[in-house]
């Protein structure tokens, strides 16, 4: 050890270092900005999903093309059901902002609501896709269609269930801070979801049809 | 200690610098755009060599001088910074990089193997009437069919060709990815069901080369070789008489059974293919009643 | 469908391979010594403390240490491996057929590069983050406590998939990035071990990213801004961002494969639009940036462990941050360099391969910065200072070799062939295998109160060092000689000395795998001798070095604030003094049984995905998805360290310094 360098020895006199605060701090709460890069990281997913679809979305296989199968009438219903999903997240939020729990609870289940209509419209289009012969198998185009909108509607899914799971958490315990942190969790990802569909509502249905 | 760490590099380089004794066909290729390949390799390393030499050099140096033991070295703990150095360091590389792409950039469009060749060799361009040889390659599991439209003959496992007379190569596979490769010829290519790749190289000296699949496509992928024969004209057409003389033809059957999984498989011929074989198997249309893709999307041709 | 079929999928009793007289020895060989382990548990009562101090813990130093046991197991499974591609291929030459057949040469190598990049470099990479940077940034634990444990225990439910895949079916044949799988849908069970093994593990590392992210973020001690954190951190910093960015792809990737196979979808066929091409561009899109995610941490080890053992500052701290800045940048813009021979273009392929070639500047540029620490310094060549220097000389030319490799009408020769081969071991054994032996000498002390036995860890790195030169510098002749890779059998009798040269390297290697198990067992007898009682064994820069070996379970009694680069040597040089009384409670996060619940039902999830027994599979994920929300009803997720006992840890502490002065 006698071989080791030790530090120079700072100057006697010079201003002595505090290596303590009086109060030990306490590190900030990392859960929004984990959050942000967990769905940072989900949108790389999709970004992936999209590039996909960019490079298939024209392989038809002499199968049916997007023009042929797409129905913009229900999939502007189905639009405007996850758009007003997240107005009315929004609106729970307000009624969180102002601690009521009894409006937060209402407005989330109205968001519940239309996020499970966007769902069954979204089953019924692809079991009639299916029905008509033009399931995943059919082509790639397919098997990209398939795979970015069903993908989102998973996340729509999960977030579904997490809703519910939040409401009966919120129920049990009131707007703790704990729930209030979930909640905005909650929020970025539903809120995000409705980006993602306008993202796919665009790129897959409307520039599919033309 | 320093002994031991110049006795432990030179183990490792030792034969590394061997090299130029031994018979690497990369190093002494046989066509000439392996040659332009193999003195890239010289060029790109020995342009590194200008900064990895003098960073060996200088760890080992800087390991023994510096070493706690050695009072007598200079000892400046503090010092963690200088401009100029990191000007050095950070432009030196730069520049040599600048040099490298430049060569890179250059070097990669001539050396496109989709670009027909301007050379049969340093000293001898390509002759304007010269019409390169066309082979159709297909990579199968796990052997290699070549087909040759001009002479309407096809075989497996052998391919031919004669010296300084530009060849094209069009690639393609049934099943998997695998890679057209003979070193000594030229660089490979990936061969790719549904899509055609590109060649094009000479062989500039009569022998037996080494050919292979370079990208592993399954179980029979070690028995996938074949062999090359560089030859001069007139045994390039007594070859091109043995294939006539072969008889038999190779039909949408016989492919269908070729297409088959089969390893080791020796050398065979047909003196006779289907003149549309090869546009079906590109096509994934052999099987009577399977749609090409043709008629479905444009087959991606590169 | 008949009830067996249902319940039981495509499992059956010849799935287990007891005609194959290997796996039937390896079988038996596993068996015995883990009854062995098994009996020694239960005889000194070790189940109890496995379960509540080990399995169930989320403090971040207990987890870093599970990772690095994970990475030696296996280290062991992919090490063997090598050892019999190597002797296959030393002895399969015309009429001797070697004594593996292809089909069972193929899973080898593809076991081989699966398990030494996902579950011994990823494993260990992230077991010395998880480890050393809270540490190093004065925190407690990192962000995400839960997260973390959670995050071990897919990647191990992952490893546990490969291992099962030995004595249950069988392992894919299709190389470590599946590429030789498309277009063909290779029925068998290999693949869906694959698939399943990388995604459940695939998890576990994202979320990890996550979680070091945050916390380097959020929680580093006060006055330590970004140009005040240690290098390893800096790079630990890059490394996540890295893995937050790229693990998706893979996720992604693999998915799209998955549904080929169980779905009928058209990704990656050869009919029907199917386009392997894209299964190439997106699995390197990930491919490429992970090895900067391996290899950035071992940057940052060898800046820690240079600038200790020169008694200097790491010189140029500013220009290595950048460095590793452009470094972690570039890396997303090379990734065709891996497939230039799939016919893009010259104009493409130029482009990536200038892209490589310019990521060699600010590589170089940290070599440069680690050997001008060196200079004017006085080095004392430890164990990891010599795993270092190793690494400078071995890496070099690793990297020299891959700007060769970028040049693309150079690599439509090279590519794919021993050469290849060569290359990446070169780069990845020279940089990430040497660093993490440096760093598990350098940290050991740290997390177990003794030091490493020198002698045994000197014959471990010679060993490492001829082994790594003897078993490689043939393959660059070899690929030099045409010579392509994952051939099992040869026709050319005079390849054979090189391949026999090969084969004493990995001997060599061997040993030194031996030396370091050797190492770890004389250490544990020889620990008092060895003891570390100050916590600074090497005269350290770093806070890491400020607690005690082992740190207490809050790690600082008192959050340190920070004024300099080199935090712990700036607190030295100012005469600083541990505070021996005033210490409050500490607020920690309490273990949790969620992580290892999740985690099993995961892994059963994915065996019964792999045999296809679709009501475990559809139960066992109700289950997980279950588990998870029954985890988000537990709010009492933490504790308080009484100050009593914080005091008392200190007191003993304190008593410990003053016998050993």
């Amino acid at each position: 050890m006698s071989e080791l360098v030790h530090p120079a020895a700072v100057q006697a006199g010079a201003a002595a270092r505090d290596y303590h605060l009086a109060h030990d701090p306490h590190p900030e709460n990392g859960t929004a900005l984990g959050f942000w890069l967990y769905l940072m990281s989900d949108c790389l997913i999709f970004a992936a999903l999209f590039a996909t679809y960019g490079v298939m979305g024209r392989s038809y296989a002499g199968g049916p093309t997007g023009g042929e199968l797409f129905d913009l009438k229900l999939v502007a219903i189905n639009t405007a059901f996850l758009l007003l999903s997240s107005i009315t997240f929004g609106f729970a939020m307000l009624q969180k902002q102002m601690g009521k729990v009894g409006g937060t609870l209402g407005w989330l289940a109205v968001t519940l609501v239309f996020g499970l209509c966007f769902l069954g419209l979204e089953l019924y289009e692809f079991h009639h896709l299916i029905q008509e012969g033009a399931g995943p198998g059919r082509s790639a185009f397919l098997s990209a269609f398939f795979t970015l909108v069903g993908t989102h509607g998973l996340h729509v899914t999960f977030g579904s269930i997490w809703l519910v799971v939040l409401m009966i958490q919120i129920g049990r315990h009131g707007l703790i801070r704990e729930n209030k942190r979930r909640l905005m969790c909650l929020s970025m990802f539903w809120h995000f979801l409705d980006v993602v569909w306008i993202g796919v509502f665009t790129f897959v249905y409307l520039m599919g049809v033309l | 200690m320093r002994h031991d760490k110049i006795l432990k590099l030179s183990l490792g380089l030792g034969p590394a610098l061997l090299l130029g004794g031994c018979d690497a066909v990369l190093l002494n290729p046989s066509g000439d755009v392996a040659l332009q390949q193999r003195d890239l390799i010289y060029l790109a390393t020995g342009l590194m060599l200008i900064v990895i030499l003098p960073v060996i050099l200088a760890t080992v140096l800087f390991a023994w001088r510096y070493r706690a033991a050695n009072r007598k070295a200079r000892h400046d703990p503090d010092w963690d910074h200088s401009t100029r150095l990191e000007l050095v360091i950070w432009s030196v590389p730069l520049m040599i990089i600048i040099a490298l792409g430049s060569v890179t950039w250059v070097s990669t469009h001539l050396l496109d193997p989709y670009r027909p060749l301007s050379r049969i060799s340093a000293d001898k361009p390509v002759a304007a009437h010269v019409e390169p040889l066309t082979v159709e390659v297909v990579a199968l599991d796990w052997k290699w069919l070549f087909i040759y439209p001009e002479y309407g003959f096809a075989t497996v496992n052998e391919l031919a060709a004669p010296v300084d007379r530009p060849i094209r190569f069009k690639i393609t596979a049934s099943s998997v990815m695998n890679s057209f490769f003979i070193p000594a010829l030229a660089g490979q290519v990936y061969a790719m069901p549904g899509m055609q790749t590109m060649l094009h190289a000479v062989i500039n000296a009569p022998g037996e080369y080494e050919g292979m699949s370079a990208n592993y496509s399954g179980a029979g992928f070690s028995g996938m070789h074949f062999l090359f024969h560089g030859l001069d004209q007139a045994g390039f057409d007594a070859w091109v008489q043995k294939n006539r003389a072969a008889g038999g033809v190779l039909d949408r059957a016989g492919y269908l059974g070729l297409e088959r999984p089969s390893e080791n498989e020796p050398v065979r011929r047909w003196a006779a293919v289907d003149p549309d074989l090869y546009r079906l198997i590109l096509n994934r249309c052999v099987r009577p009643g399977s749609t090409c893709m043709s008629d479905l999307m444009q087959p991606m041709e590169k | 469908m008949d009830l067996r079929t249902w319940i039981l999928g495509r499992l059956s009793l010849e799935a287990i391979p007891y005609h194959e007289p290997i796996l039937v020895a390896t079988f038996a060989g596993v068996a015995v010594i883990g009854l062995a382990i098994l009996a020694l548990m239960t005889r000194y009562r070790l189940w109890g403390p496995l379960w509540r101090d080990w399995i169930v813990s989320i403090d971040h130093k207990k987890i870093g240490i599970m990772y690095m046991v994970l990475g030696v197991v296996m280290l062991l499974r992919g090490f063997s491996d090598a050892i019999m591609m190597r002797l296959q291929q030393a002895m399969a030459f015309g009429d001797n057929m070697g004594y593996l057949p292809p089909h069972h040469y193929d899973q080898i190598f593809t076991a081989h590069g699966v398990i030494m990049i996902f579950f011994v470099a990823m494993p260990f990479v992230t077991g010395l983050m998880n480890y050393v940077v809270p540490l190093q940034i004065g925190a407690r634990d990192v962000s995400f406590p839960f997260l973390n444990n959670f995050s071990f225990w897919m990647t191990t439910a992952g490893a546990v998939l490969v291992m099962l895949s030995l004595f249950l079916g069988e392992f894919s044949t299709s190389g470590w990035l599946a590429l030789s799988n498309l277009g063909n849908q290779n029925p068998g069970v290999g693949l869906d071990y694959y698939i399943w093994s990388l995604q459940i593990a695939g998890v576990g590392t994202t979320l990890s990213g996550i979680n070091l992210l945050v916390t380097i973020i959020k929680m580093r001690a006060p006055g330590m801004n970004l140009m005040k954190m240690p290098i390893f951190t800096w790079t630990a910093l890059c490394t996540n961002a890295l893995i937050v960015a790229t693990f998706p792809i893979l996720t992604a990737a693999l998915a799209l494969m998955t549904m080929d196979r169980y779905l009928g979808t058209q990704f990656f066929t050869n009919v029907d639009g199917g386009n392997p091409m894209l299964y190439v561009n997106l699995i390197w899109i990930w491919g490429h940036p992970e090895v900067y995610i391996l290899v950035l941490p071992a940057f940052g080890v060898y800046s820690e462990v240079v600038a200790t053992f020169c008694g200097k500052r790491l010189f140029g701290y500013a220009s290595m941050v950048y460095a590793t800045v452009c470094i972690t940048i570039l890396s997303y813009l090379v990734w065709l360099h891996h497939f230039f021979t799939m016919g893009s273009g010259a104009s493409v392929n130029s482009f990536f391969g200038i892209t490589t070639m310019i990521i060699s500047i600010p590589t170089g540029a940290k070599i440069f910065n680690w050997l001008f620490t060196m200079y004017r310094g006085r080095i004392r060549f430890t164990v990891p200072m010599l795993w270092t220097v190793g690494f400078m000389i071995t890496f070099v030319i690793g990297g020299m070799t891959g700007v060769l490799l970028a040049v693309p009408p150079a690599d439509f020769v090279l590519h794919n062939s021993l050469f290849l081969v060569a290359h990446f071991h070169n780069v990845i054994i020279g940089g990430v295998v040497f660093a993490v032996f440096a760093a598990i000498n350098y940290w050991f002390p740290k997390a177990f109160g003794f030091r490493l036995d020198e002698f045994w860890g000197k014959c471990s790195f010679w060993f490492w060092l001829a082994g790594f030169w003897f078993a490689f510098t043939p393959l660059y002749v070899l690929g030099l000689m045409g010579v392509t890779r994952r051939v099992s059998h040869f026709e050319d009798a005079s390849l054979q000395i090189w391949f026999q040269i090969a084969a004493f390297g990995a001997l060599l290697v061997a040993l030194g795998i031996g030396c370091f198990l050797v190492q770890l067992v004389v250490s544990f007898m020889r620990r008092e001798q060895l003891r570390d009682a100050d916590g600074d064994p090497w005269n350290g820069r770093t806070l890491e070095w400020a607690t005690s070996s082992p740190p207490p379970q809050y790690n600082f009694a008192f959050t340190p604030v920070v004024h300099d680069a080199d935090a712990w040597w700036d607190m030295k040089r100012h005469g600083y003094k541990r505070p021996l009384g005033g210490f409050q409670p500490i607020h920690m996060p309490a273990n949790t049984a969620s992580g290892v619940v999740i985690s099993v039902l995961s892994l059963v999830c994915g065996f019964a995905l792999i045999w296809h027994m679709w009501p475990l599979a559809a139960a066992s994920f109700a289950a997980t998805v279950l588990a998870a929300i029954v985890h988000t009803f537990n709010y009492q997720r933490d504790y308080h360290i009484p100050a009593a006992e914080v005091a008392a840890t200190e007191e003993a502490r304190t008593r410990l310094l003053a016998r050993h002065v």
